[in-house]
């Protein structure tokens, strides 16, 4: 987990790093900083083959869901060597069902009603396997949500819902733009199971979803998991996130899900300082690779591009 | 060979195809303990369960994105949504979600999905419930559009869109459902994207979508009385568009009308006469004319409502003033 996190954190900063310092990587790009536990811990309760469907914030989903991070650099850098040879780029990073990372949506809420069909689906083959989607607190306040989470929950459809609330929807606060006490309470209202979540604890989130998994496993239930969390930067790359109150800010950086693992893990003595720092040698080397892998490769030859609109046989 | 309705046409390639694929699965508001609003789905709830009819609330958006989720499964949905007014609603899902993912993807999603829909201008249903507005989907590469004119097409047509591995977007006509025509009992399809020539003519080609079809039989019928030998042409798909059919038909007749119930402004009439121009401009001895609906939103008051609609006299009336006659 730890491992996980850290590919999260670095490549991300490396990211920051590509757009800001170097120019190198230009179009919207949305940060996961953060929020790391909540896809680590998430992701690593479920099965190699269950789905996820996530968001334009997906560099974090997809590396999290094994995506190999060469291919999502390779991808950011629009190159015809990236996951979805370029045609995607950072809000489609997360598009690799190789590993089960099914989809990734740039319309916010829009991707609750396909999580809904996805999960039917399995229902219907009878699949062991089993649906999580992601969205943040903005996505709450769309119609695809609640029309999405009243057909998962009316359904009873293996689904997890994963809220990442991390407190601004762009520059919009949660509390000028959700009315009930919690968006967990809009999870109860449809019916559901339905649980608040430190978000930048790995470990509650693991446990939380372990459990919504088995429930969504053995008994085609939903959960719906409000994971509290908070992004570190703006909503954007080039957002500096400045309507942010300052002792907020550092109240949360405080809090920072790494920093909160990983002296959990030295407090427990479950790892020595010198093994995290070994972890983060394999890390550092792996992003290193992936630049150069994107680097390398080549752009899709814009004659082919019209294949790619409709599928053959 | 026996008649069947266009409904009942379109009834029975739904269930031939759900006794062919079990992967094949309706949903849409009222279409399983209801039998649908049209009687499309007429006996399937009973045939096959409700797993694979499934009634939903009213949640067009959800409709819409659940086919595409089950489509992302491996299942092969045809969802209904039973006015082409609601499309608004689930556009999202049909133009920006399932319309990309191939594409956006790199080829790694397919999205094997049917939406059914229809319009129901001509049957008093107000401004709201009675938009044919096909032309929307023209500016969303990935979706097919199909628009079946007679039984025989409804059947053939929903059956390849049903193992087409693409969305499409089955645009249906409400005042063609009770309407009767020749299905014959055994197998067919009709492959996506050739128009039909519905009759051969020499002097003047009308181009029909959906129920302008039926019209401008009408309209060729009358014009021969008046000595115009008028060719007319259904398109059948707009996406694709067998603009070959088209093309070779107005170098032939070196005329050409077009005739929709789409408002004219903007419409598939425009996109259909521009790429004429592009491809025959120096066949034509008259400019192309549209003949469609006015750019207003659709009267209630059933006269209003007929004057408003495109018909085989204004079609009749409109060839004659090309033709000098």
């Amino acid at each position: 987990m730890l491992q996980s996190m850290l590919l999260l954190r670095r490549f991300e900063e490396k990211v920051e790093e590509l757009f800001m310092v170097k120019g190198a990587l230009i179009g919207p790009s949305h940060l996961y900083l953060g929020q790391e536990a909540v896809a680590v811990g998430a992701m690593s309760a479920l099965a190699p083959d269950d789905l996820t469907v996530t968001t334009y914030r997906g560099h974090g989903h997809a590396l999290a869901k094994r995506v190999p991070a060469k291919l999502c650099m390779a991808e950011l850098f629009g190159k015809e060597t990236g996951n979805c040879k370029g045609l995607g780029g950072s809000m489609h990073v997360a598009i690799y069902p190789k590993t089960g990372s099914l989809y990734a949506t740039a319309i916010v809420g829009s991707g609750i009603p396909i999580a809904a069909g996805v999960g039917l689906g399995l229902k219907q083959k009878r699949s062991k396997n089993i649906v999580a989607t992601f969205f943040g607190d903005g996505a709450c306040n769309t119609g695809a949500f609640h029309e999405g989470t009243n057909l998962i929950a009316v359904w009873k459809l293996p689904v997890l819902l994963f809220c990442e609330n991390n407190q601004y929807a762009m520059s919009t606060p949660v509390k000028r733009a959700v009315s009930s006490p919690s968006i967990a309470e809009r999870g109860r209202a449809y019916g559901m199971e339905t649980i608040v979540v430190d978000g930048n604890d790995v470990i509650s989130v693991y446990v939380a979803a372990k459990i919504a998994a088995e429930r969504a496993r053995s008994r085609s239930e939903p959960t719906f998991l409000e994971c509290v969390t908070y992004k570190m930067k703006g909503h954007g790359v080039y957002d500096k996130g400045e309507y942010r109150p300052k002792d907020e800010v550092e109240k949360w950086l405080a809090r920072d899900p790494i920093i909160v693992f990983k002296k959990k893990l030295l407090d427990s003595k479950t790892m020595t300082q010198s093994e995290i720092d070994a972890v983060e040698d394999i890390v550092k080397q792996e992003i290193e690779e992936s630049v150069e892998f994107a680097m390398q490769g080549s752009v899709l030859p814009f004659n082919t591009i019209q294949s790619y609109v409709y599928a053959e046989e | 060979m026996r008649e069947l309705t266009y409904a009942d046409a379109l009834r029975e390639a739904l269930r031939e195809e759900m006794l062919r694929d079990p992967n094949v699965i309706l949903l849409g508001e009222e279409i399983g303990v209801f039998n649908g609003v049209y009687k499309v789905t007429r006996g399937l709830l009973d045939e096959f369960g409700p797993e694979r009819v499934r009634d939903t609330p009213i949640s067009e958006a959800a409709i819409a994105g659940a086919a595409v989720g089950l489509a992302l499964a491996g299942l092969k949905p045809v969802a209904e949504i039973m006015y082409m007014d609601f499309l608004p609603i689930c556009m999202d899902q049909l133009a920006t979600q399932a319309a990309k993912m191939r594409f956006m993807s790199g080829g790694q999603l397919k999205v094997p999905m049917v939406l059914r829909t229809q319009y129901s201008l001509g049957r008093q249903h107000g401004s709201q419930h009675s938009q044919f507005t096909p032309a929307w989907f023209l500016q969303v590469p990935g979706i097919k559009i199909v628009l079946p004119s007679n039984p025989y097409d409804a059947k053939g047509l929903l059956k390849s869109s049903i193992r087409d591995p693409n969305p499409v977007l089955f645009i249906e006509s409400g005042l063609l459902y009770r309407t009767k025509g020749p299905v014959p009992e055994e197998e067919y399809t009709i492959p996506l994207g050739q128009a039909e020539v519905k009759r051969k003519g020499e002097d003047i080609t009308i181009v029909g979508i959906s129920r302008q079809v039926g019209e401008a039989l009408s309209a060729a019928t009358k014009l021969e009385q008046s000595g115009i030998s008028a060719e007319v042409i259904d398109v059948r798909t707009l996406q694709p568009l067998d603009l070959k059919t088209i093309v070779e038909s107005v170098k032939r007749t070196s005329r050409l009308v077009i005739a929709s119930d789409d408002v004219k402004t903007g419409g598939v009439g425009a996109e259909i006469s521009a790429s004429v121009n592009e491809n025959a401009f120096g066949y034509l001895d008259a400019p192309i004319a549209r003949i469609a609906c006015p750019d207003t939103p659709i009267p209630f008051s059933p006269p209003l409502e007929q004057s408003y609609m495109p018909n085989a006299d204004k079609i009749v009336e409109t060839v004659k003033t090309i033709m000098g006659k």
